[in-house]
């Protein structure tokens, strides 16, 4: 035991040389021009084709370059070029295919034409997909038997090359999206645009009905009627009808170059089975490349070597330039040699290594809250004292997210166009009280919705004039929630005087359908049942996991149900598109979950979905928002708002929530890290001193009673 | 109409035919097991641990009386209510519905944290505000409350050891034939003897013990009632529930998982265990196929499995469950089921072993001589002669199922999310550690409940199988 | 004996094919084909088309036991039960949800979890050893049984609080190791060792009660009687007879133990952020991956059947009397 012990300490001194013992990297990484991030949970895909989540996007954002991007310091959210030379031209066209003026109503509008310019010498990361012998012939495709035996790892392969961005690998893209192969999750709405996307998709089905991952389907043989290259720089895409939000779905991920030579590469029999695919190894012209795959530890992004195509942008605001956010004007981008993403799947230690200075971010949990943010005099949240003298600095921004609580309309009871089951439904808007719900369980950090459009996003109204005037109501210029007695009130009229049927006498019960696990679940659950008791409405819940949730709401068997949308882009049609009657889940599997149907709203939303941003188009939404306001098929919820606290060592930075391509816009001072770690993370050392004290007393004591033992046998 | 319905949830029901059927297999084995009983009694800790497992155990049992209240008549048609309410309930009302806004620390005064509000002037301020329960009562009123409570208990205490011992003394003086008894032993081993105490009876029953930890039960429990009337003895929560009723809540749970996971598997074990080691033969086989195969599947991903699988069942026959109670008691039952079903199987493999031993004794070789049918072997000689190692496994498996809880709830395979249980309780905290000052007190109150609770067990269960188990030695 | 041994390891065949076909029928009820490709498919925009092609593509468009649309032995063969769970007897476990050979994934978490619950299990097997003579060398004192209460109060501390208070304490308050993580390689020691020592406080209470027992029986027999005649002292008798006889159930125990070592631990693995088996597993169910969990499921029992053949072989080892059986 001693021995054990004194092993133990021997190890301890001699491995930590340093005076920290708590550094989770290795030594070897100290002082370099990295930055530390953490990951919770392995992202399912980082193919960019099939990628559709954040923590993805985190990633791939960083490798893959789609033809656009949003500008970095401009709000509103506002498109650039990436890879272009400029923005792309756009040609309506009439149904004879005549060329239409740019204002052309849009009824008659029968196409668009894109037409993208790509910036001539942008070069891919260096990979094996490209590499090539001597006799211009690709190292590693095809693969013979021999040449697997020497490859095991990623690592194994040692030749690597590079190619210029062309219009083809563009091409290929697009038209990957309609492989099965793929399975890609937006082909659904891409097929509805592009030209030809259907019938390519339909015929590359018909042609490959077992793709396997082995097999490797040559989509040049294939023809997007849609999409053409017109020189090795530039290409053509052509819609259905007229569709503004295309030029967004160009800043995804989704419409990332693929060159053929890649998509042969992965698709050779063996590489799967290795878990070599585009899901593990991305491969792009974006400013870092994944050099470390590890999911069960960490991800490591790295310089590419062959970006030169981008400089921090010149133009911001004063109030930019006030926040140092030009100070890097001009400069060639990106500052950081390397990226490590480590695996943390518990907010305890991500939190603690936070605070001791081993990640350069934190998000805020409701948790931490209080340790970390303090409201000011005016409600302004700024960090605690004992972070600020950390160096530790804030920054909020709004999320382009809505959290909402929804009324399945097909229900018999909260659902219909009836007055009864609207009375019902805006009474329980007004009953769950979302001020009491951000306080408690997001300490502020969310804005309570009047409508489904988040701020920052066309549409949102902040002025009295938007309030929703069934659960809110002006007292003394301010914005307040309706008190329970209006709500009481309405459930009356709903025919449900204190909450009991006034036919039958029958007392009303609710069902609350959500997904909540984990700590917190039946915190959420036992709230919102509290909610409703103000009533005297009985809500059970009924939680479950999510395959058995998405189960309910896709056969309409939800009553009251919790969601939330996190915008594909900064447009309010991705959010009003959530009511429109055509979309429901129940009749289409559209993302209308709470399957309302209103006709008048409909055809509202079909006027406005292709209209530019005009006081016509805002008119527009504001009548829309008002009719959701009366149906009340939503609670609308709250807006969340996103607190990142970012350590001393890294330069100001701009939150900004909708692009995923920021990280290539951080600076860092890796020395500051260097000495700020060291300083905190000293070792508390009297605990072990008071081991190594009583371990040999209390040997002492015990050899003490063996003696006395002996003698006493002895004698 | 009533004014209550009485409300059966499966477990309640599960869980009071489980005890009555316990106690008749105790009461029809009670001569091959009267020697143990004696030398369990005879132990202090298992005096003191039975008697802190019956507060636990009272606890459960009146949570486990369920009913409904009637509403008030609307067209003169009466109505009750959707939620289910135990007779606990009822007399925790008062901690039930003072709710706060937030996380109150034990016994405090203010709310844990503050909360901006707008000042006389309209700025805004962060202010701590009075609690609803406490808030009020003056700050040194917590010792008086605290000493006035054990008083009240204590006195209870006494007078309960008084009616305690007088009924016992009754009861030994009937049941003790003269010459049966051969230690005569008239001098109590409690304090002053030259103090006319009362007589004690069962002169090996350690009632210093019993006294002491009686007096010292009801103290405890006197100053603690006490003080929850005025105060949030534990604290609250994260949405102002308060923390000692929802871990006296948990209690119910904990039990639950404790003894029903045995009791619903217990014909399952003790049938296929018998009828293996008294056939043989491919019944034996099959038995022995059936258990070795249970045990090789972890038990982790069989529960698991089968609570996702169950889920599914809630979701798709949503009229079965219609109160929120109703829905959690069917998962609590599902997942005592598949516990038990993860651990019949030691069980089953001892009565097997046993059987085949007993099997080969002569009296059943000469039963089985005469003819006398298997069934009344099995039920009138072999069970009641097994029946002190169901026992012992009952109390072993006990402490070991209530701390599994834990875990499943970890894992996310527990109980309901929304009932009330110490795994929750400790899966909710883990976020609560992390903050800055730390919120310890839920994470306190489960482990006080459940560390109390298993020690109790253990202690108990170490002393059965000291007295039932002649093997078994110091 | 090789015959016996034999014939225990060709028993084991109908007991994994029974947990085998079991745990297919407990998964293919819980998840249908349909969930798990809208799991894997994400949530937004997703049609059924897309559905039936990743079925399609990743093989779960079959039926369950019985292919109607084939014929002769194809009907039997073409169907999940053979291609999904049968075909873990060769052990392809397949690709998991997200599309990772399951068999790599085992391979490379496997030495993570050993090197946590290999360490913990000789370390823990030392002290409560230790510790269990400690106590019997004074049995019957005082120290003894307040000895055995404190065996019994730390056995009735739940894991968790293991866990969490050590984590808290250790790296936390102390800052003596890294809080969580993991690092491939030698360098691994630093994050190994707190929940290495946490696995071992939290084993104590159970293991020294345990072998206090087993030694306490072994000193009541005949042998310690007559060595004690034989004036041999105490601390001899205890230290040469009674541990090296009692070693021998308390190995034979542990061999039973050893195989399963291999799964790691569920609760460890996932607070410390360790990449091995168990918080495989627990993500597994958290993100219901039942191609993970089924091939979980079937090693498990495999090495749980491999620890019972060692267990026999062992026993034959020790007392040669069993080989007659």
């Amino acid at each position: 035991m001693l021995r054990l012990f004194f092993l133990v300490l021997m190890l301890l001194l001699t491995g930590c040389h340093q005076s920290v013992w708590n550094d989770p990297y290795p030594a070897a990484e100290s002082g370099s021009n990295t930055l530390y991030l953490a990951f919770q949970e392995r992202p399912k895909h980082l193919d960019p084709a099939i990628a559709y989540s954040t923590d993805a996007y985190e990633i791939i954002g960083q490798i893959v370059e789609p033809p656009l991007q949003y500008d970095y310091l401009k709000r509103p959210y506002t498109l650039i070029p990436l890879t272009l030379r400029n923005m792309p031209d756009i040609q309506y066209l009439d149904a004879t295919g005549k060329p239409l003026v740019n204002n052309a109503p849009v009824a008659a509008i029968a196409q668009s034409i894109y037409t993208l310019h790509l910036t001539p010498g942008i070069f891919y990361q260096p990979h094996p997909a490209f590499a090539r012998n001597r006799f211009g012939q690709y190292t590693y495709w095809p693969l013979t038997t021999s040449a697997w035996r020497q490859l095991n790892r990623w690592q194994d392969f040692t030749h690597h090359g590079t190619q210029e961005l062309t219009a083809a690998d563009y091409v290929y893209a697009i038209k990957r999206l309609a492989s099965p192969q793929t399975n890609c999750p937006i082909l659904g709405i891409m097929s509805d645009n592009i030209v030809g996307m259907k019938q390519l998709a339909a015929k590359l089905a018909h042609d490959h009905p077992h793709p396997g991952n082995d097999e490797f389907i040559d989509l040049d043989h294939y023809t997007l009627s849609g999409v053409r290259q017109i020189d090795r720089y530039t290409l053509q895409i052509r819609l259905y009808g007229k569709y503004p939000q295309f030029s967004y779905w160009l800043a995804m991920p989704f419409f990332a170059p693929i060159p053929r030579a890649v998509d042969a590469f992965y698709h050779q029999p063996g590489m799967s089975a290795h878990n070599f695919t585009l899901d593990w190894h991305p491969v792009g012209t974006g400013p870092y490349q994944l050099t470390l795959m590890n999911p069960n530890w960490r991800m490591v992004l790295s310089r590419n070597p062959n970006f030169h195509h981008e400089r921090y942008p010149n133009t911001g605001s004063t109030d930019d330039a006030a926040k140092g956010l030009l100070r890097d004007a001009g400069k060639p981008l990106p500052f950081i040699d390397n990226i490590v993403f480590s695996l943390e799947k518990e907010t305890i230690p991500y939190w603690n290594k936070f605070l001791q200075g081993y990640y350069d971010y934190s998000a805020i949990s409701t948790d931490n809250f209080n340790q970390a943010i303090a409201t000011g005099i005016k409600g302004n949240p700024h960090v605690t004292p004992a972070l600020r003298n950390q160096g530790i600095t804030l920054s909020t921004s709004t999320l382009p997210v809505v959290s909402y609580i929804a009324f399945n309309m097909h229900d018999s009871t909260v659902g219909g166009n009836s007055i009864r089951a609207r009375r019902l439904r805006q009474a329980i808007s007004i009953a769950v009280n979302y001020e009491e719900f951000i306080t408690i369980f997001l300490n502020g950090r969310g804005i309570p919705a009047q409508s489904p459009i988040p701020p920052g996003i066309f549409g949102y109204d902040d002025t009295p004039a938007d309030i929703d005037p069934v659960t809110y109501h002006l007292v003394d210029g301010h914005i307040e929630r309706r008190p329970i007695t209006d709500a009481r009130r309405l459930l009356a009229e709903a025919g449900y005087p204190n909450g009991r049927d006034s036919q039958t006498g029958a007392p009303l019960v609710l069902y609350y359908d959500n997904t909540f696990t984990g700590p917190n679940a039946k915190a959420y659950v036992d709230w919102m049942v509290s909610q409703l008791a103000r009533l005297n409405i009985q809500l059970i819940s009924r939680s479950s996991d999510f395959n058995r949730f998405e189960d309910k709401i896709r056969h309409g068997t939800t009553q009251i149900f919790v969601d939330g949308w996190n915008a594909d882009y900064p447009d309010p049609e991705n959010f009003l598109a959530l009511f429109y009657g055509p979309n429901s889940k129940l009749s289409s599997g559209g993302e209308n979950d709470a399957n309302y149907h209103n006709p008048a709203y409909d055809a509202l939303f079909e006027q406005m979905k292709n209209m530019d941003n005009t006081p016509q188009r805002f008119a527009i939404i504001q009548q829309m928002v008002k009719i959701l306001q009366q149906d009340a098929p939503w609670m609308f919820g709250y807006f969340p708002r996103q607190y990142v606290l970012r350590q001393a060592w890294i330069g100001p930075t701009k939150p900004m929530p909708i692009a995923n391509n920021t990280i290539k816009y951080i600076h860092l001072n890796p020395a500051l890290r260097e000495q700020e770690r060291t300083r905190w993370n000293r070792p508390v050392v009297w605990p072990l001193a008071a081991i190594a004290g009583i371990l040999p007393l209390a040997g002492l004591s015990m050899w003490r009673i063996k003696r006395r033992r002996d003698e006493r046998t002895a004698s | 109409m009533t004014r209550w319905q009485p409300v059966i949830l499966w477990t309640d029901g599960l869980a009071w035919l489980g005890i009555m059927l316990m106690l008749i297999l105790l009461f029809a084995s009670r001569a091959q097991m009267r020697a143990g009983w004696q030398r369990l009694w005879q132990q202090p800790l298992a005096v003191i641990s039975m008697l802190i497992l019956l507060c636990y155990g009272s606890i459960g049992l009146v949570d486990s009386l369920h009913y409904r209240v009637r509403l008030p008549a609307i067209n003169k048609q009466a109505q009750y209510s959707v939620t289910v309410y135990s007779v606990l309930d009822a007399l925790l009302t008062p901690l039930r519905t003072h709710n706060e806004t937030s996380y109150a620390a034990p016994l405090a005064r203010r709310a844990f944290s503050a909360t901006p509000e707008r000042g006389a002037g309209g700025e805004v301020i962060e202010v701590r505000r009075p609690l609803q329960l406490g808030g009020q009562t003056p700050p040194h009123a917590r010792t008086k409350l605290a000493l006035r409570g054990a008083l009240y208990g204590g006195i209870t205490g006494v007078g309960l050891l008084l009616v305690i011992v007088s009924i016992t003394r009754t009861f030994a003086a009937r049941t003790t034939a003269p010459g049966q008894h051969v230690t005569p032993d008239p001098e109590p081993k409690f304090l002053w003897p030259k103090f006319p105490w009362p007589k004690f009876p069962w002169p090996k029953f350690p009632w210093r013990s019993f006294s002491l930890t009686l007096l010292l039960l009801s103290m405890l429990i006197g100053s603690t009632i006490e003080l929850a009337g005025n105060f949030h003895v534990f604290g609250t929560n994260e949405i102002g529930q308060d923390v000692l009723y929802d871990s006296i809540k948990s209690v119910r749970t904990g039990l639950m998982m404790g003894c029903l996971a045995t009791l619903v598997t217990l014909p399952l074990a003790v049938g296929l265990g018998l009828a293996a080691g008294y056939f043989g033969g491919w019944v034996d086989d099959l038995v022995q196929y059936v258990y070795t195969t249970l045990n090789a599947i972890p038990s982790v991903l069989l529960i698991a499995a089968t609570v996702l699988l169950m889920q599914g069942f809630i979701e798709t026959h949503p009229a079965m469950f219609d109160s929120t109670a109703s829905r959690s008691d069917i998962r609590l039952l599902f997942l005592c089921v598949i516990l038990g079903m993860t651990n019949w199987t030691g069980l089953c493999r001892i009565l097997r072993g046993e059987t085949l031993k007993l099997r080969e004794l002569d009296y059943i070789q000469a039963a089985r001589a005469f003819g006398v049918p298997s069934w009344r072997i099995l039920w009138q000689h072999l069970l009641p002669n097994l029946s002190h190692l169901i026992l012992i496994s009952l109390v072993m498996d006990f402490s070991g199922l209530v701390l599994a809880e834990a875990v499943l709830s970890y894992i996310g395979v527990g109980v309901d999310p929304g009932m009330h249980s110490w795994g929750n309780m400790i899966n909710a905290a883990r976020l609560e550690l992390s903050r800055e000052p730390v919120i310890w007190w839920p994470l306190m109150a489960a482990f006080i409940g459940m560390f109390t609770l298993v020690l109790a067990a253990n202690l108990f269960a170490d002393a059965v199988r000291e007295a039932f188990d002649p093997l078994a030695k110091r | 004996m090789i015959r016996y041994l034999l014939r225990r390891l060709l028993y084991a065949i109908p007991i994994l094919l029974g947990v085998n076909l079991l745990t297919f029928c407990l998964f293919f009820m819980v998840n249908t084909p349909d969930d798990i490709a809208r799991m894997h498919l994400g949530i937004k925009h997703v049609n059924h088309a897309a559905i039936l092609n990743w079925e399609h593509s990743h093989g779960y468009d079959l039926p369950l036991f019985y292919n109607r649309h084939e014929t002769h032995w194809q009907a039997l063969t073409d169907t999940l039960f053979v291609h999904k769970s049968l075909s873990m007897f060769t052990l392809h476990f397949g690709l998991s949800d997200d599309g990772r050979d399951i068999a790599r994934e085992i391979r490379q978490r496997a030495g993570p979890s050993l090197s946590i619950a290999l360490p913990a299990f000789i370390i823990g097997l030392g002290t409560n050893i230790s510790l269990a003579l400690m106590l019997v060398w004074m049995r019957a004192s005082l120290a003894d049984r307040v000895g055995v209460i404190i065996a019994v109060a730390l056995m009735s501390v739940s894991g968790l609080f293991y866990i969490i208070g050590g984590q808290f304490v250790i790296a936390h308050l102390w800052r003596w190791v890294p809080i969580s993580g993991f690092v491939p390689g030698v360098d691994s020691w630093r994050f190994v060792l707190l929940p290495i020592a946490i696995s071992v406080v939290a084993g104590i209470g159970n293991g020294m009660r345990w072998y206090r027992s087993i030694f306490l029986e072994e000193i009541g027999k005949d042998y310690v009687r007559t060595a004690r005649a034989k004036g041999l002292d105490e601390s001899r008798i205890l230290f040469r007879h009674v541990l090296k006889n009692g070693m021998i159930p308390i190995l034979t125990g542990a061999v039973t133990v050893l195989p399963l070592l291999f799964m790691g631990s569920l609760l460890t693995e996932s607070f410390f952020g360790i990449p091995g088996l168990g918080s495989y597993v627990v993500d597994a169910i958290q993100s219901q991956d039942f191609a993970v969990v089924r091939a979980m499921v079937f090693i498990g029992s495999a090495l749980y059947l491999i620890g019972l053949w060692l267990t026999d072989i062992a026993y034959g080892w020790v007392d040669p009397r069993v080989r007659l059986s």
